[in-house]
């Protein structure tokens, strides 16, 4: 039987950086193929340039024996492709009935057929198990559900192969399960699905069939029954794979930063904070797992001093803070990694050495008379930041923009660990990473942590969590568990934690 | 062949590209000289004879540049930082307001200490009408751009109240105005006979001090930060309220310092009229000097030129005297399409 | 006594079908701006195009041209500056701050000179005869209905029909919704393969045609005779009031009514009160409380998400 879609070598460079490299396999109906790859190694190149939304320098993609056109998303999905992005694309404010009818219609009718697609919409829900209800907003919705409701788009836009980007990123364990048995549905009934992720766990779990990219290149096709494990995690990498240890930490010290019943004012927007009581000491790695919107985002503002709360207290160092502003915590040694590098952590248009000294431009070391800034301290301190901690850039005056998510990283943490922090709250440290840079953030904390720190680590990721925490706890739903030693800890029990079974708040 | 994004500008392109603005306005101005009858050549050439052809037209030149270096950097600072500071009529006219309180006679000193004093008084007055502004910014996230416009027409409709009634001049004959600025107060000329007063030079040297403040102080780098990216800038300990608060004086400041170079230089008095503007056009300025300090007081003499000229021009001509404000319009407008297109580049497919 | 008089204002039958008459630039203007924030696009040069809309339709039907091809001229010229408008915001991605102060400036000097051209300059302003009130068969003879709602001109009607078709327009039609959509999320166009760019433009014409010809109803309906600075800062109050209207049809013809209904008063209170109060303070009052609706609004407002951010093909995730 021919494939239902085939791609013959795609190539596309974007300048010097070749992202894929003649690229070729095939998918058949009722199968679930896999593209494993880690952060960087060219999945998203190539899901862009199968979907439409780029234009692939060189090679073909052929979708029920005629080629596709190329750099059309629209044509994509007219021809029954659907592709379930990483980051969703649905418009909060509206209900899951008008996110539904985007796109499902010509934009030059004059009616929205509303009562015609509710119809389809619940009989396409039932079908595949993916349970939904129109008339809610789409803000309300938790992410497993807003997920369902882009398979449900593609699906009710008839597509056939369906293309899911990550889609286990910000699921709990529980919430995967339920994914894989709709998929499988799916299948059952002839579609063909493409997973996209660099998960090897769960692609083993519901692939059948794999393909490895590195660099640009396929590095591996095999059947899924008959791969091997380590196999798979060597020619993701290159090379044997070894993340640091976590190893035992230096002495604790005393409480370094608590939290006493402390709770926040939710914006709407994002969930507020309901009675957290927490104590991190120096020279230990605490590690909040939970899944993304359950408050980890009010957490780590309320211990760096950017939201202030609204009951309870925080007490650094024995002594209750008062005054809740960034600068005061800063002075107390506390250092925050934001979750979003790009967007709250850089100045992407100020050059390198003005991002690696952006907090330092006003203290002792770098000011000159009439408050002038000492440009030559700051390039020797950037300079050293970058050495120290493995920044690779060009120069130090390019704009920071130019540097790659992984150094990017490494400065932003840089910069902190010359301040000798005290503590460090660090959210998704490791998002979008590839290996190297995996590497390289988790020796840092380490370190960090050898010399004395407390670490606050808040992650999604669970092997994270588990590979470096001393201690965890689970956030859920605004409020903390209490943490315990991470001795052995059953990845299932936390993912139930996560999801509210078996979660008790303390 | 496309366009792609350039991955870094070189620092000089903004300044051919403005250039390349100016002359395409020009040549847009052209043809609205041939629509209304005049000949584009003859036009230009009164507008320039207008502007420099006497040593009285250059010093009405730059009567004329002066309060605009003043809008302009208030302009220029407040956008940097993404602070749209659309008030800079009525923060002028309160710097007026406060001159006026101040030099009618309320208060004598010597003039080398009178002026001063007043100059900074009028710096305050600026400085306070625009803060409440971008508290309404910072903390009730308020669009600044509508409420400071809005102030100018309160302000401004105050200044009537205040010329029509509590402060009207009982000597100016029925004619709504202030009364004159005492001797000590006012900005002697700078060139005899001429209406080109100190304002010009202060207006020059605070152009340095902004450019010096902006490059190299503490202040500078921070208020650059906040502008680019603000939750990064917090995020980095940066205090995004103060930093807010000096950026809101120093751009109201200015353009209340306008006011004052306005009142106690060219007019000596305080009129409803004062200003035909300059707080608009001093965004025009800003733009087109790329809200660089120094590119700013160029802009300005530009500007002037063209505002001189016109007149002139159209005195001659008889062209509508709105061509002027048609090319400081034009000029916004294309110097931000000219920048944007800097950002790209043109690539040919080899 | 006064008191009294400053209540009697409000059961005078011409004070309401005042209100209904400043109420229709603002209500035109403010379905213009939503419809251009809704898409994501802040349009500045709102005050700038119904000053040229307010010229052109007047003009138009100087030069001899039927009341309605005078509407539609208008309309046109406002979709050319809002076309203008959208090349540079929504296609190269130019600060829509400046883009919008840039066009005010524009549209409104254009205007000014190309009136002095045709018109050079004469002490009076010249007049045409401008839509005229209707009469219905029964309905304007009642008691107090007849002078305040059924004795307007076609014009009027026409503005508050405006926002049944507006409203109409984003909520019941594929494009509309494509409207909300690029206001909130634009990814979700892109991933659906929808010209979020495109989009944006359209919505940003109709929006800007919708503005001049709220301009035009000064000049044709509520005045007959075109002067410099007409417009007065209604373009301004018009965004205060889309946000007062969290970005609803419905709550915008609310919000304008109100607005109109304080200035309409503000003018009677100012013959009544002019002897104590200054008449500048009256005419401080629409500004102040356009400051004040803005404050209120803001605390809960449910903004456009992607309002002011622009798009670039191909800059996700």
């Amino acid at each position: 039987m021919s494939p239902l879609l085939k791609v013959a070598g795609v190539s596309k460079s974007f300048g010097a950086l070749k992202a894929n490299r003649n690229i070729c396999f095939e998918v058949a109906r009722g199968e679930v193929l896999a593209i494993l790859g880690e952060n960087g190694a060219g999945k998203t190149t190539l899901r862009n340039s199968i979907f439409g939304h780029d234009l692939a320098d060189l090679g073909v993609a052929e979708f029920k024996g005629s080629a596709l056109r190329a750099g059309d998303p629209r044509a994509a999905i007219e021809a029954g492709i659907g592709m379930v992005h990483q980051h969703f694309t649905l418009a909060d404010n509206l209900t899951v009935l008008e996110n539904t009818l985007i796109g499902a219609q010509s934009l030059w009718k004059l009616g929205l057929q509303t009562a015609a697609a509710r119809r389809k919409l619940v009989a396409l829900a039932e079908r595949f198990g993916l349970e939904i209800d129109p008339d809610r907003l789409v803000s309300e919705l938790s992410v497993g559900e807003k997920q369902r409701l882009e398979i449900l788009k593609t699906l009710y836009n008839d597509c056939e192969l369906l293309i899911l980007d990550e889609p286990t990123a910000s699921l709990t364990p529980q919430e995967a399960s339920g994914l894989f048995v709709s998929i499988r549905r799916m299948v059952s009934e002839g579609l063909a699905v493409i997973v996209i992720s660099h998960k090897l766990n769960e692609i083993l779990e519901i692939s059948d069939r794999i393909i490895v990219l590195r660099s640009g290149e396929t590095v591996g096709d095999v059947v899924t029954s008959e791969a091997d494990k380590r196999q798979l995690g060597e020619m993701i990498v290159g090379r044997p794979v070894e993340r640091p240890q976590r190893g035992s930490g230096p002495p604790e010290t005393a409480s370094r930063i608590a939290l006493e019943d402390v709770s926040t004012i939710g914006d709407g927007s994002s969930v507020a904070l309901d009675r957290i009581s927490l104590t991190l000491c120096g020279g230990e790695i605490i590690g909040i797992a939970g899944v993304a919107g359950n408050g980890q985002k009010a957490l780590g503002e309320v211990m760096s001093g950017h939201q202030k709360p609204s009951t309870g207290r925080i007490i650094i160092d024995q002594q209750a803070i008062g005054r809740s502003s960034p600068r005061a915590f800063m002075q107390a040694g506390i250092a925050y990694i934001p979750e979003d590098r790009n967007r709250e952590g850089m100045v992407g248009d100020m050059t390198v050495w003005e991002n690696a000294v952006l907090s330092e431009a006003d203290s002792q070391a770098m000011v000159g008379g009439f408050s002038q800034i000492d440009k030559r301290a700051c390039l020797a301190q950037a300079e050293r930041i970058c050495t120290d901690y493995d920044v690779r850039t060009h120069s130090l005056v390019q704009p920071a923009r130019l540097l790659s998510g992984g150094n990017l990283q490494k400065l932003l943490i840089g910069r902190w660990l010359a301040r000798n922090p005290r503590i460090i709250i660090a959210c998704q440290p490791s998002r979008g990473l590839d290996e190297g840079a995996i590497s390289a953030v988790h020796s840092m904390l380490l370190a960090a942590r050898q010399t004395g720190s407390g670490i606050l680590m808040i992650s999604e990721d669970l092997e994270e969590i588990i590979a470096l925490a001393d201690r965890v706890a689970v956030m859920f739903n605004g409020r903390l568990s209490a943490s315990i030693p991470n001795n052995n800890i059953d990845p299932i029990e936390l993912g139930l934690m996560m999801t509210g079974e078996g979660f008790h708040a303390i | 062949m496309r366009f792609e994004t350039r991955e870094q500008t070189p620092a000089w392109l903004p300044w051919i590209a403005i250039f390349l603005a100016g002359i395409v306005t020009l040549f847009f101005a052209g043809i609205l000289l041939m629509f209304a009858g005049a000949s584009p050549v003859d036009g230009f050439i009164e507008l320039f004879t207008g502007a420099f052809g006497s040593r009285n037209a250059m010093t009405e030149t730059g009567a004329t540049a002066t309060p605009l270096i003043l809008t302009g950097l208030a302009a220029a600072v407040a956008f940097r930082a993404k602070f749209w500071n659309i008030g800079a009529e009525g923060q002028l006219y309160a710097g007026a307001l406060a001159v006026t309180f101040f030099g009618t006679g309320l208060i004598d000193l010597p003039a080398f200490l009178m002026i001063p004093f007043l100059m900074i008084v009028a710096c305050v007055a600026g400085g306070l009408t625009l803060v409440p502004m971008m508290l309404l910014r910072q903390y009730l996230r308020v669009d600044e751009v509508v409420t400071t416009l809005l102030m100018n027409f309160v302000i401004i409709l105050t200044v009537s109240f205040l010329l029509e009634g509590p402060w009207k001049d009982p000597y100016s004959l029925g004619w709504p105005q202030a009364a004159p600025i005492i001797d000590s107060g006012v900005l002697p000329q700078v060139v005899p006979r001429s209406r080109l007063h100190l304002g010009f030079l202060i207006a020059i040297i605070a152009a340095l001090l902004v450019w010096f403040v902006q490059s190299r102080t503490v202040f500078g780098f921070h208020s650059k930060a906040v502008g680019f990216n603000p939750i990064a800038a917090k995020h980095s300990g940066i205090s995004l309220s103060r930093t807010m608060l000096g950026i809101a004086l120093l751009s109201g400041g200015l353009a209340g310092l306008a006011g004052a170079s306005e009142t106690a230089g060219l007019k000596g008095y305080l009129t409803l009229d004062l200003s035909p503007g300059f707080g608009y056009t001093g965004i025009a300025v800003a733009m087109l000097g790329n809200l660089h300090p120094v590119g700013v007081i160029f802009a300005a003499l530009f500007m002037a030129v063209i505002f001189v000229g016109a007149d002139a021009m159209s005195r001659a001509l008889d062209v509508p005297t709105y061509l002027a404000d048609v090319i400081v319009a034009t000029t916004v407008l294309s110097v931000l399409a000219s920048l944007v297109l800097v950002r790209y580049r043109l690539v040919f497919k080899g | 006594m006064i008191l009294f008089d400053l209540l009697e204002v409000l059961i005078n039958a011409g004070f309401w079908a005042a209100t209904i008459r400043i109420a229709c630039p603002l209500l035109l203007a403010t379905l213009g701006e939503l419809l251009c924030e809704r898409a994501g696009v802040l349009n500045l040069g709102i005050e700038g195009i119904m000053s040229v809309g307010a010229m052109v339709g007047w003009t138009a039907v100087y030069m001899g041209a039927d009341l309605s091809v005078g509407v539609l001229a208008a309309a046109m010229v406002g979709a050319a500056f809002g076309l203008l408008h959208a090349g540079f915001t929504v296609y190269l991605g130019a600060s829509q701050h400046v883009t919008g102060i840039g066009i005010t400036l524009f549209a409104s000097s254009i205007g000014y000179f190309a009136f002095r051209l045709l018109l050079p300059s004469s002490t009076t302003p010249p007049k045409i005869v401008a839509f005229q009130p209707l009469t219905f068969p029964l309905l304007s003879e009642l008691p107090f209905l007849g002078e305040a709602i059924f004795n307007h001109t076609a014009f009027t009607y026409f503005a508050f029909l405006m926002v049944p078709v507006v409203f109409w327009l984003l909520n019941r039609t594929p494009f509309g919704l494509a409207v909300k959509v690029a206001g909130e999320n634009p990814m979700a166009l892109e991933a659906q393969g929808i010209d979020v760019l495109m989009v944006r433009t359209i919505a940003v014409v109709l929006g800007s045609a919708l503005m001049a010809v709220g301009g035009a109803y000064l000049t044709m309906s509520a005045f007959d005779a075109f002067y410099f600075g007409m417009v007065n800062g209604r373009g301004w109050i018009a965004i205060a009031l889309v946000i007062f209207a969290s970005w609803r049809p419905g709550r915008a013809l609310i919000g304008a009514l109100l607005f109109a209904g304080l200035d309409a008063y503000q003018v009677r209170a100012q013959q009544l009160a002019g002897a104590f109060i200054p008449y500048q303070f009256f005419l401080m009052l629409p500004y102040l409380l356009s400051i004040l609706a803005m404050i209120v609004a803001a605390k809960s407002t449910k903004y456009p998400k992607a309002l002011l951010t622009p798009f670039r093909r191909g800059e996700r995730h």
